[in-house]
């Protein structure tokens, strides 16, 4: 057996490497950012649902009605690039086989799902920020730039319970049957978590098993950062991180496992 | 010694459920060379070429790419690849599909000289999901080199290409091969291997069942068909000396021979009034044919 075969192979620098990470992120945000068919709901529908019942039937409610319902939908507007995002592309792409022939390419390990992050992690602040402007520029919420900065940064790192969970999902579902799927797990949650209507006005049972949904957790930290918190957040943090780390692991066992 | 092997499956095996798909196949691709692997649908073409790139484990046996496992990196930052079936991201330019596969090699060819190489040039700023199905392909061929390949698996590769551009991909195919890169090739085409290929691997049921230049499998059968509407019969024909088999097809005989001069002349003798006279050369495609029901009927009578 000659060596030269395996010594003759150009060394891939760190920085070749970086660059490939890079590469990798930037097409999956291009890819995304050009693809109506998911941007425009992702963006439109927290946007008009927090102007119709943030803003034009605010007066029917309580003065902090805006600021409550920026926190609502801030996490109803982050749940959606993570579950989409990821769940559904991963889905279609196993079936179509995008994936086959990435996992053949010399791409670096990881380098799919953490573009695929950077994605989520984009329109998460894009969401984010559309939400945070109709809110101070158009409902007038007042808010110290402190209060607007954390709720931001939460929102953006919000997207990532939602991203894992939307991993395991589209490691379980594959093709077409993705968006259904999600849409079965995105509603109900975003319902049962008091994302529209608030948790106190819904039947006891409900209440009580709020906490089982990630959206809970994540609203009840964003209900935090504009100032209308019941405490607990440690807890609440500890308890997203714990859903992001169970369903990243489960997936990535099935992933390959599966592939 | 040299070694020449750069790519190898040794008594591979490869089963999915209760179907086996490759039983014990070994099979050498040496540097440089164009290797078609030709074969029916399920043979184990396409799962051969699975094991190799490291897109599945062999149950049993081994596969090895450059002396490594198929699934590190390293061995795998020397290959080009073409799926039959992979769905790139519709909204991406080709351009950038170019620029992002190029990124995950050590020492990529520039944009624009894959561009040139797969003839793709005024594509580049197309975006992938506008193109036909045989410009899709096309810039498939352009990422599968990218890399600056040691070697590409194309599987499949002119599916729903039409005869021009079938023909304009080989030439680049040709190129590449002229740089030293060595080339795996699946295919229905029997003129895409005979065009193309140096060696040629004949798969049936999950292994080798013939191997050799194109040139040798086509010797293999040194048969010639003679076809005709003949009033004699098969019995009586297959009597004749030099005749290897008689068949009837579409109320039309055929007679398998080595010797058709002096078959055509008996025939010609023993029946004044036989028409539609045709003698034949057996193509890759009935040399193909002739293997692996050679095969079937030796895998039926053991």
């Amino acid at each position: 057996m000659s060596t030269i075969e395996s010594t003759a192979t150009p060394a891939m620098t760190a920085a070749r490497v970086i660059a490939a990470y890079v590469e990798e992120a930037r097409a999956e945000c291009l890819r995304y950012l050009r693809n109506p068919g998911f941007l425009l709901p992702t963006l439109l529908f927290p946007s008009v649902f927090y102007v119709m019942f943030g803003i034009f039937l605010a007066h029917a409610n309580s003065a902090d009605a805006p600021r409550y319902l920026l926190a609502s939908y801030g996490t109803f507007g982050v749940m959606a690039p993570g579950l989409f995002g990821f769940g559904v592309s991963l889905a279609l792409e196993r079936d179509t086989g995008l994936l086959t022939l990435k996992r053949a390419l010399p791409m670096p390990p990881g380098a799919y799902l953490l573009g695929k992050m950077c994605m989520a992690l984009l329109v998460a602040a894009i969401v984010s920020v559309i939400l945070l402007c109709l809110a101070i520029f158009v409902a007038g919420v007042q808010l110290p730039a402190w209060r607007i900065g954390g709720f931001f940064l939460l929102e953006v790192l919000g997207v990532l319970p939602f991203a894992a969970l939307g991993l395991l999902v589209g490691t379980l579902v594959k093709g077409q049957g993705a968006p259904g799927v999600i849409n079965l797990i995105y509603l109900p949650m975003a319902f049962l978590s008091g994302l529209w209507f608030p948790l106190p006005v819904m039947p006891a049972f409900l209440q009580a098993i709020a906490p089982l949904w990630p959206a809970y957790h994540l609203n009840q930290l964003a209900l935090s950062a504009v100032g209308l918190g019941q405490g607990g957040e440690a807890l609440h943090v500890a308890v997203l991180a714990g859903f992001t780390v169970a369903f990243v692991a489960i997936a990535t066992r099935r992933l390959r496992r599966h592939g | 010694m040299n070694d020449t092997r750069i790519a190898r499956l040794v008594k591979a095996r490869k089963s999915y459920g209760a179907i086996t798909a490759l039983d014990g196949i070994d099979l050498d691709v040496h540097r440089g060379e164009i290797l078609a692997l030709l074969g029916p649908n399920g043979a184990g073409k396409s799962t051969s070429i699975a094991l190799l790139l490291g897109l599945h484990r062999p149950d049993g046996g081994t596969a090895t790419l450059f002396d490594k496992d198929p699934q590190d990196i390293d061995a795998r930052r020397r290959i080009g690849v073409m799926l039959q079936a992979a769905n790139l991201p519709a909204t991406l330019k080709v351009g950038e599909l170019l620029r992002l596969t190029a990124s995950y090699y050590p020492e990529p060819r520039p944009v624009t000289e894959c561009a040139a190489l797969a003839g793709i040039t005024d594509l580049l700023s197309r975006r992938y999901g506008a193109l036909s199905g045989g410009q899709q392909r096309r810039v498939q061929f352009a990422l599968a080199m990218a890399g600056r390949p040691d070697i590409l698996f194309l599987d499949e590769p002119t599916v729903g290409m039409d005869i021009d551009a079938r023909q304009s991909l080989w030439v680049s195919i040709r190129q590449l091969v002229s740089e030293g890169c060595a080339v795996v090739l699946t295919t229905h085409y029997l003129e895409e291997a005979e065009a193309l290929a140096d060696r040629v691997c004949v798969i049936a049921k999950g292994r080798v069942v013939s191997e050799g230049s194109v040139d040798a499998l086509r010797a293999h059968v040194s048969l010639r068909r003679i076809r005709c509407v003949t009033s004699l019969a098969i019995e009586a024909l297959q009597a004749w000396p030099d005749v290897v088999s008689v068949d009837t097809k579409q109320g039309r005989t055929v007679i398998a021979t080595a010797q058709a001069e002096a078959v055509v002349r008996r025939l010609l003798d023993a029946d004044p009034g036989l028409s539609e006279l045709e003698v034949q050369r057996a193509g890759l495609a009935e040399a193909f044919q002739e293997i692996t029901r050679d095969t079937e009927a030796l895998q039926e009578a053991a």
